[in-house]
């Protein structure tokens, strides 16, 4: 435990043992690896006291040989305590609390997809009930259906009410609730319908029974203890969420979600969760392809080799790939020959805000401290479709001042629905100042919404009301508001990005951090801006110069759809003029027309890499599945003639670039053993492996080896839980489900035992206080065009999750949104921009101001143009 | 001189039922004790003492000391604000009906004991929280409230006294669990009726996160009388250490089915015998639940305990509401049981596990027996439940109440339990 916590001596079962004092006695019992079964308490939701399951016998005293029942969730683990789990009559409550839950429950567990991985199953073991005594009929329900991502089947809850307290309570959500009463509750929407709530896919593993489970999974089912696991990084925004990656013949079938104390703590977002099956795409590249037809991999590396010899040949690099592959096609063509895969403004704006980050002298926050922050600025961000899971945090944050009354009335932090009593609505002050309404409005104390200049105005006017040395910007009646809500917090934050594509944005909120020497935390478009930011790059329009001028013959771009960089017609013009255009990807794009030579590029399940997010975390993912045929690693098709692993890429990067060598250490290294054995990525209990091809050969194949890394492509290895960056997958003996993530934790809910996984790579600099003064003028609409800025979307605007089937399916479809006005919802108009035009349908948006237009970004055929930009927009008669 | 016959709760009402309108109330004496405790002089604090010394006891069922529970309110400038008063008109207890008395009746004695103990507890809003079903009553005491509104005994500045009060009417969407204490204070929050535990509690974080009080009906009725004669009157009225009258009542096959106010104190037997006129012809006494369904079975052998909060829980079981529910020879015990065990199933909120699935299935095992289905091991399978609704071992007391008649009627009438079971029928159809 950490040295500040307050510690209570509390006797269990005649051992004495230290418990955290301001908790209750499941945290404590759980944190001392004393296994008591529990439903309805949650390490991130607190107690209620519900389900009953935590029973233990109390005694008052040595004397009290008689000791009474109490809830363990629900009594504090105040100093000496005493209680006993193997007292019989709790023993006894305890299983017929499971005959209880069992009663209607439908035992199916042969066909249901929890099995192998059920609480319910765990806990029903522990308790040790086993004989079914009920007689009579279950209830049972009419299921719903909740969209393509969370399925329904009603007839297995427990009514434990986590689904309910976590989508509503914790993640905001309105249409998931509880109906009915005694033992016929229901939980589910109003109606059918898609789940609205950007993080659903938490129910699966927030629910213990089968109720709320994983619908893509379902699609390609298979049992936990069959899958290949690894541990890895969502690559779907910029925040690094940890994931474990369970794959099986070659397939990936489902992303769990891998605790990371400081980073995403036990949830992730939906797109993080279910974008992953664009890996199993029939989309995929699967083989080289020279001149569009398939070679073999020996015909595709020569003829790379052939064109690196003309000495002419430039790279594009990729915010979405890893620092390795990034580094070996720099290596490859040259460090003055290597170009980087943004957007001009986009990249000079991450470089902006990587050295801001250097220079203010308070720490980039980790999501866990955004939580803990209790008043926050949001400039310019629509978080909950940028930068998903900062929105899921900021739920948390705004409930940080209210919380303070629970604390004068003594009301225990865990105690939940005792807090929220006391607490009501109350919310913490939150500001949010965005082009448009967002999802998060909802939550905030004000809302601003406004083009970008005029946002970081409104910026630059809190930082003047925070500190009159810092440049004005005029009269902004809410900047006072803001800036004496942050100046009267204990942990303030502002949070801005570059998603409005304004340096501005990114300056004003600059100021506003350091008028205050508050945190600032930067979103990043991508799991991999950041890190080839400080890896560094020309700029793209320079690689587009080198080939128009016939400096460069060959352009071997990396993991880049340039579709999205640029407009169309730009990028016809290059890749017409790009005498030998080499590709590497995962997935078919536009692109692969002009290219003379396609190499199959594996996705984030295939490789071993390294990615730094937002908060400037550099963390290591791992293969899951050695790819089909051809396909290898990015890094391996560039840079096979200079290394043999990854350990090799990282030593070479290290040496030649001492910014990134700190990502070294993100992860041990492939030598790295436990008492000898590498770290299996399957479970002990792994079936069929040799029969899985028997069909083929009856001879079982040797396990592929796996160099890269000290995980290996068996069950066979340390029994023991790993270190948190190589943990493939949860278990415990007795503890299947998700919920053996509390036997990796120190103290439950707390850091990792043996820390948190990841470097971070920028710290603050000593004390930086120099304003930016560049305040663009205020914003004046025009007659007879529109501002098009750009529009996110959780399901969308990402390039990669949109070829997963139950993404596409709730992806925004192409539309321009404007303020009502002359044109009517759904109507088709011509959208000219940038010397391209677009037919798109109309959608009223009442939030966007006057004069100003809304673009959905990433969505083709609306890709690569530079908003916010002036268009016309014109009605089809 | 100990007053004899004095029945302060009912003395107003009248035969034919109707409801006594403000001006007779007045008359009566009515809306005295409320002038008395605004004069200047009388603090909120000795309102709360003189109830503690007249020892008024809660009586929606549990008995627990008023004025200890108004003194938990936090007083004075700093308390939170606003601190509500509420009275708990959820009469839904099975075999209950005093409430319904009082409020039909004579609706301004609630109304009058509402606003002094808002006074007490420096309340800034009061709501009587009624049974929907209870329309007579919602329609009584509506025009009771407009009614003293008129008279400026509600509103700002009472009486032109400093001391202010809204009091509202809140009708009950329906539902049994409505009326715990803070089941019913998240329902008019306007959420599921699911209670809170506590600590917190009410006087604490109650209504809308802020104090509260929550007393019964009959509780706050008691409250002019007791400021209008004093502790030691009130004390007085009842014939052991319990303290005042109460209101007790007589369901089932008796010859007067009623309600009398009586002594605290008097025995079972008396009400029984002398003022339900005892059984009727052609069927004799085998027991009856003292206090509504959630109470324990008392048989012939304990009629002469007295009627209050202590003597009852000697026998094993409780006084409850006080109105007694009257077990005759010729009606099945055990289907008297399944017509409980029912009604506590269906009411289960369904929050904690073993009510919520306990009832149902202690209700299912009845309904077979009823049905002539019963298996040997029934009753072990009753028993063992019935134990599982131990308080604390619940969340609320729903879950003990419906423990109380299961397990007492397993203990006085396992005889006709085993016949069911054995005869493969019940012998009273």
């Amino acid at each position: 435990m950490p040295l500040e916590v307050a510690v209570a001596t509390v006797h269990v079962d005649g051992k004495t043992y230290r418990m955290n004092a301001d908790e209750n006695l499941l945290h404590g019992c759980l944190s001392a690896g004393l296994n008591l079964p529990y439903f309805c308490w949650h390490p991130a939701l607190g107690s209620v006291g519900a389900c009953r399951q935590c029973a233990v016998k109390q005694f008052k005293d040595e004397d009290d040989q008689h000791g009474k029942i109490v809830m363990a969730c629900m009594t504090p683990a105040a100093e000496g305590t005493r209680i006993a789990i193997r007292d019989p009559e709790a023993v006894a409550f305890r299983a017929a609390i499971i005959e209880g839950l069992m009663l209607n429950h439908p035992h199916d567990c042969p066909v249901c997809d929890e099995g192998g991985e059920c609480h319910l199953q765990d806990m029903t073991v522990m308790t040790g009930h086993d004989y079914r005594r009920y007689e009579f009929d279950k209830r049972t329900f009419r299921n719903q259906d909740l969209g393509p991502l969370v399925n329904h089947e009603m007839n297995r809850c427990i009514q434990c009410y986590r689904c309910v307290r976590y989508y509503r309570d914790y993640a905001g959500g309105r249409d998931l609730n509880a109906f009915a009463l005694r033992n016929t509750v229901f939980f589910g929407r109003h109606e059918d319908g898609v789940l609205e709530n950007a993080f659903s896919g938490n129910l699966v593993e927030v629910c213990p029974t089968g109720v709320f489970t994983d619908k893509t999974l379902k699609r390609h089912y298979t049992r936990k203890w069959d899958q290949q696991f690894a541990p890895s990084i969502c690559v779907h925004c910029g925040l690094g969420c940890n994931i474990d990656v369970g794959e099986h013949c070659g397939t990936v079938r489902r992303i769990v979600n891998r605790y990371h104390h400081d980073v995403n703590g036990y949830f992730l977002c939906d797109r993080g969760r279910f974008g992953y099956e664009f890996v199993n795409s029939h989309l995929r590249i699967r083989e080289p392809l020279l001149k569009g037809k398939g070679v073999s991999a020996e015909t595709a590396r020569r003829h790379l080799h052939e064109r690196l010899g003309s000495g002419k040949a430039i790279g594009i690099g990729s915010p979405r790939a890893s620092l390795e592959s990034n580094f070996a096609l720099r290596t490859l063509v040259g460090a003055d020959r290597f170009y980087s895969g943004m957007a001009d403004n986009e990249a000079t704006l991450v470089a902006r805000m990587i050295d801001i980050l250097r220079r203010v002298s308070l720490r980039t926050p980790t999501l866990h401290e955004v939580e803990e922050s209790d008043a926050i600025f949001i400039l310019g961000e629509d978080v909950t479709n940028v930068a998903p899971r900062l929105a899921l945090a900021l739920h948390q944050s705004v409930r940080q001042q209210p919380i303070e009354i629970a604390k004068t009335l003594h009301i225990p932090l865990w105690m939940d629905h005792g807090v929220r009593d006391a607490v009501q609505d109350r919310k913490g002050p939150l500001y949010i100042a965005t082009p448009y309404a967002t999802v998060l409005d909802e939550i905030a104390t004000a809302t601003f919404h406004a083009v970008p200049d005029d946002l970081a105005r409104l910026g630059f006017a809190v930082a003047h009301a925070l500190d009159s040395q810092a440049p004005s910007s005029g009269n902004f009646p809410l900047a006072p508001e803001i800036a004496h809500a942050l100046k009267h917090a204990r942990k303030p934050l502002i949070i801005s990005g570059p998603s409005c594509n304004s340096e501005a944005i990114i300056q004003a909120a600059a100021n506003a951090a350091m008028s205050l020497g508050a945190p600032l935390s930067y979103t990043a478009p991508e799991c991999n801006s950041v890190g080839a930011t400080l890896m560094g790059a020309n700029p793209l329009s320079a690689a587009f110069r080198a080939v128009m001028n016939a400096e460069a013959d060959t352009l071997i771009i990396l993991e880049n759809d340039l579709y999205r960089r640029a407009p169309r017609a730009d990028i016809d013009a290059l890749l017409n003029a790009t005498p030998h255009l080499i590709v590497l990807d995962h997935l078919v794009n536009p692109m692969l027309h002009n290219a003379e030579l396609v190499l199959p590029s594996g996705t984030f399940a295939e490789s071993d890499g390294t990615f730094i997010s937002s908060e400037g975390r550099a963390q290591r993912f791992f293969q899951v599945f050695v790819p089909h045929g051809d396909i290898q690693e990015s890094w391996r098709w560039l840079g096979q003639s200079f290394w043999q692993t990854l350990d090799d890429v990282l030593a070479a990067m290290a040496a030649a670039l001492p910014q990134l060598a700190p990502a070294r250490d993100a992860a041990p290294s492939a030598q790295f053993r436990i008492a000898g054995a590498k770290v299996p990525r399957s479970s002990h209990r792994s079936s069929g492996r040799t029969a899985v091809s028997a069909n083929i050969t009856v001879s079982e194949p040797k396990p592929p080896d796996d160099p890269d890394s000290p995980l290996s492509f068996s069950m066979e290895g340390a029994p023991t839980h790993p270190p948190g960056a190589l943990i493939p997958f949860v278990w415990s003996p007795g503890w299947n489900s998700i919920q053996a993530t509390n036997t990796y934790q120190q103290e439950i809910g707390g850091p990792l035992r043996g820390g948190d996984p990841g470097v971070r790579m920028f710290e603050p600099a000593a004390n930086g206080r120099s304003y930016f003064n560049g305040i663009p003028s205020a914003f004046e609409p025009r007659n007879d065009e529109w501002l098009l800025v750009p529009m996110y979307y959780i399901f969308g605007s990402d390039e990669l999750s949109l070829s997963a089937p139950g993404i596409a399916e709730l992806a925004t479809r192409p539309h321009v949104a404007v303020n009502a006005g002359v044109l009517a919802e759904g109507e088709d108009v011509e959208v000219y921009c940038a010397g391209a035009t677009f037919r798109l349908p109309v959608r009223i948006r009442p939030d966007l101001p006057r004069g100003v237009a809304g673009l959905p970004v990433g969505v083709r055929p609306i890709t690569g143009l530079d908003l916010p930009a002036w268009g016309r927009i014109v009605r089809i008669t | 001189m100990t007053p004899v016959g004095e029945k302060p709760l009912t003395k107003n009402m009248r035969p034919d039922g109707s409801a006594v309108g403000i001006r007779a109330y007045e008359q009566a004496g009515g809306y005295q004790a409320l002038r008395k405790v605004l004069r200047g002089g009388t603090t909120p604090k000795a309102v709360i003492d003189e109830v503690k010394e007249a020892n008024l006891r809660g009586r929606g069922g549990a008995g627990f000391p008023t004025g200890q529970k108004w003194s938990f309110v936090p007083q004075g400038k700093d308390a939170p604000n606003p601190t509500y008063l509420i009275c708990n008109a959820d009469e839904m207890e099975p075999g209950t009906f005093k409430d319904r008395l009082l409020m039909e009746r004579d609706p301004h004695q609630l109304v009058e004991g509402m606003i002094v103990s808002g006074f007490a507890i420096e309340a800034d809003v009061a709501y009587i929280f009624l049974r929907g079903e209870y329309v007579l009553a919602a329609d009584r005491i509506s025009r009771a409230l407009r009614e003293a509104y008129d008279a400026h005994y509600l509103g700002k500045n009472i009486l032109g006294s400093d001391y202010s009060l809204e009091l509202y009417l809140h009708l009950s969407g329906g539902r049994y669990m409505c009326g715990e204490e803070t089941g019913l204070l998240n329902a008019l929050e306007g959420k599921r009726a699911n209670p809170r535990s506590k600590p917190p509690f009410p006087p604490v974080v109650g209504l809308f996160g802020k104090p509260t009080v929550v007393n019964n009906v009959e509780t706050l009725c008691c409250v002019p009388h007791i400021m209008n004669h004093g502790a030691a009157w009130f004390r007085a009225l009842g014939r052991t250490q319990d303290a005042g009258t109460k209101l007790f009542g007589a369901s089932g096959k008796v010859k007067r089915p009623g309600l009398w106010e009586l002594p605290m104190g008097t025995t079972i037997r008396e009400i029984l015998e002398e003022h339900a006129g005892g059984m009727r012809d052609g069927v004799t006494f085998r027991g009856l639940l003292p206090g509504g369904a959630s109470t324990d079975f008392v048989t012939e052998e304990h009629l002469d305990t007295p009627m209050d909060f202590t003597a009852m829980t000697k026998i094993g079981s409780r006084m409850g509401t006080g109105t007694m529910i009257v077990l005759d020879d010729q009606t099945c015990p055990v289907g008297m049981t399944w017509n409980l065990t029912h009604f506590f199933a269906r009411e289960s909120c369904g929050w904690c596990t073993p009510c919520w699935s306990g009832l149902g299935w202690a209700e299912r095992i009845l309904k077979a027996m009823e049905d002539g289905q019963g298996q040997p091991g029934d009753l072990d399978k009753l028993a063992s439940q019935a134990k599982m609704w131990g308080p604390g071992a619940t969340f609320c007391a729903l879950a003990p109440g419906a423990a109380e008649p299961l397990q007492s009627a397993l203990k006085c009438f396992r005889d006709d339990f085993e016949r069911h079971i054995r005869e493969k029928r019940c012998p009273w159809r």
